[in-house]
C-alpha cells in the first residue's frame, strides 16, 4: 500500500488526530501566553527576579519531554488526566521563549521615549500599554513563533501518555515498523509547524511595516 | 493659578545624590519668575539636566525643596504636576509607532479632551511650530528630518497648553542653520505664549538669544544668575571664558 493510499483510507483518523493535536497546542499556548507575557513584563519591573525566573525556565527546557511527563504524573490534580498533564507540560516548554522575548522586547524600548512619556505625565499603566507593549510586540511575537513550533513538535510525544494527537500515528508506526503510519503523523505535524511559523511571521511583518 | 510666592519655580537648598559619596547637586538655590525664560548654562556633568528633572519629578531631591507654583513637588500628584509641564529633550523621544498627529495629541488625549478639541489643538500646535497639518499629520517620526522631528517634539510639549516648559538642549543635535532658525522661532513663540521656560544648554550664544536670565551652573550648584546685560558685562572669569567661546563682547 502506497503512502497516498494509506492517507486516503485513514483520512478521517488523520483529521481527528490533527484536531486533537491542535487542541492540545492551542490550550498550552493560551496558558503559556497568559502566564508568560505578564511574567516577562514583571521581570522588567523587578530585575531581581530575572535570574531566578529565566534560570528555572532554562532548567525546564533541559528536561527531556518524556521525562517531564513522567515527573508531572504524581502531581495530584494534574496527573489525574492525560490531557491536563500534557497541556501543563507543553505550556512549561512554551514559557521560556515567551518570557524571555517579552522581557527583552520591553527592555529594548528606547529609554528616551520612556523618560519623555513619564515626564509628560503618562501613568505607568499608560506607559506600559501605549509605549512598552506596542514597541515590544514584534520581539514578543518572535518568542511566540518559537514557542508555537516547539509546542507542535513536543505535542507528538504526548501520545506516549495517552493524550492522543498526531503522535498516535508515530508511536503506532514505530511499533508496527511501518513508515506510512509514521509519516501519517509526522507530515501533518510538520505542516502544522510550518504554517504556524509562517502565519506568526506574517503577523510580525504586518505589525512592523507601517511603524518601524 | 494660585501663587503662594512670587516665583513660579523655586529651589531651596536642594541636594541630589545618586549615592552617599556621589552628589550631583549640592545646596542649589534658584528661582524662576513667571513667564520668563531661565537658561541653565553649564558644562557637561555640572547638574543642569538633573536640575531640570527635579522640576517634573523624574527625580526626587535628596534634601531641600523644589516648589512649583508655591507648592513642594512632593505635595503634587506627580501626574498632575507633569501634565502642567511640557518637556522637550535633545533626542526628542517621539513615539516611533505613533504618527505626528498621535504624538502631538499625547497629553490632550491623556487629559481626556474630546476628539474635536484635540484635533483642532493638534492643528494649531503644529502651525505654531511651523508644520502644516495636512502634510505632516499622518507621517511617522522616521519619515521626518531632524529639524522636523524636533518641531514635532516641541509641538507635543506645547499641546496641552502647559504653563511650564522644560527644555534639555532641544536644538543641540541639529545642523547650525536649522538650529538658528528654530532658536529664533522659539524665542518669539515662548514670549507670545507667556510660558515659563527652563532651558538647559552649554551654548552661550543660545543662552543669550533665548534667556531672560542666565543661571550659571557649576559643580552642582548655581554659581550666579545674570540678566543678559549683566552677563555680557560681567568680569567673572568663567563668564569671560564662556564669552570667549563665541567671541562675544559687551
Amino acid at each position: 500500500m502506497s503512502f497516498l493510499q494509506f492517507v486516503a483510507k485513514h483520512r478521517l483518523e488523520i483529521v481527528t488526530l490533527t484536531i486533537e493535536h491542535l487542541w492540545l497546542v492551542c490550550w498550552s499556548m493560551a496558558i503559556a501566553l497568559a502566564v508568560g507575557i505578564p511574567l516577562g513584563i514583571l521581570l522588567t519591573k523587578r530585575p531581581r527576579l530575572r535570574a531566578l525566573v529565566l534560570g528555572s525556565n532554562n532548567v525546564i527546557q533541559t528536561i527531556p519531554s518524556l521525562a517531564l511527563f513522567g515527573l508531572l504524573l504524581p502531581v495530584p490534580w494534574l496527573g489525574a488526566r492525560a490531557d491536563r498533564l500534557t497541556i501543563t507540560a507543553l505550556a512549561l516548554y512554551a514559557l521560556l521563549p515567551i518570557v524571555r522575548n517579552t522581557y527583552t522586547g520591553v527592555r529594548e524600548v528606547d529609554p528616551t521615549v520612556l523618560e519623555v512619556a513619564t515626564g509628560m505625565g503618562l501613568t505607568p499603566t499608560q506607559v506600559l500599554w501605549q509605549v512598552e507593549l506596542p514597541l515590544a510586540t514584534p520581539v514578543i511575537l518572535g518568542g511566540v513563533r518559537v514557542a508555537a513550533v516547539i509546542t507542535i513538535g513536543v505535542a507528538t510525544v504526548a501520545a506516549a501518555i495517552g493524550s492522543g494527537g498526531l503522535g498516535e500515528f508515530i508511536f503506532r508506526g514505530l511499533a508496527m515498523v511501518d513508515n506510512n503510519v509514521i509519516l501519517a503523523g509526522a507530515i501533518p505535524a510538520a505542516i502544522m509547524a510550518l504554517l504556524a511559523d509562517a502565519a506568526i511571521g506574517l503577523l510580525q511583518r504586518l505589525i512592523r511595516r507601517p511603524r518601524r | 493659578m494660585t501663587l503662594h510666592s512670587e516665583f513660579a519655580i523655586e529651589f531651596t537648598h536642594v541636594d541630589y545624590a545618586v549615592s552617599a559619596d556621589h552628589a550631583l547637586l549640592s545646596d542649589l538655590n534658584l528661582s524662576v519668575r513667571p513667564h520668563e525664560t531661565l537658561v541653565l548654562l553649564g558644562q557637561s556633568g555640572s547638574g543642569k539636566t538633573t536640575t531640570l528633572k527635579l522640576i517634573n519629578l523624574l527625580l526626587v531631591p535628596t534634601s531641600g525643596e523644589v516648589r512649583v507654583e508655591g507648592r513642594s513637588t512632593l505635595e503634587w500628584n506627580p501626574i498632575r504636576l507633569r501634565r502642567r509641564i511640557g518637556y522637550a529633550v535633545q533626542e526628542v523621544g517621539l513615539f516611533p509607532h505613533y504618527t505626528v498627529e498621535e504624538n502631538v495629541a499625547l497629553v490632550p488625549k491623556a487629559e481626556k479632551w474630546d476628539k474635536r478639541r484635540i484635533r483642532t489643538r493638534v492643528e494649531d500646535t503644529l502651525a505654531l511650530v511651523g508644520l502644516q497639518f495636512p502634510e505632516f499629520a499622518d507621517r511617522y517620526p522616521h519619515e521626518l528630518s531632524g529639524g522636523q522631528r524636533q518641531r514635532v517634539g516641541l509641538a507635543r510639549a506645547l499641546a496641552a497648553n502647559p504653563p511650564f516648559l522644560l527644555m534639555d538642549e532641544p536644538f543641540g543635535a541639529l545642523d547650525p542653520i536649522t538650529r538658528a532658525q528654530l532658536q529664533r522661532e522659539f524665542a518669539t513663540l515662548s514670549k507670545r505664549l507667556g510660558t515659563t521656560v527652563v532651558f538647559v544648554t552649554h551654548d552661550v550664544a543660545e543662552a543669550l538669544l533665548l534667556g531672560d536670565r542666565i543661571a550659571l551652573i557649576e559643580n552642582g550648584s548655581a554659581a550666579g544668575v545674570y540678566s543678559r546685560s549683566e552677563f555680557l558685562a560681567s568680569s567673572d572669569e568663567t563668564i569671560r571664558a564662556y564669552r570667549e567661546t563665541s567671541r562675544l563682547s559687551a
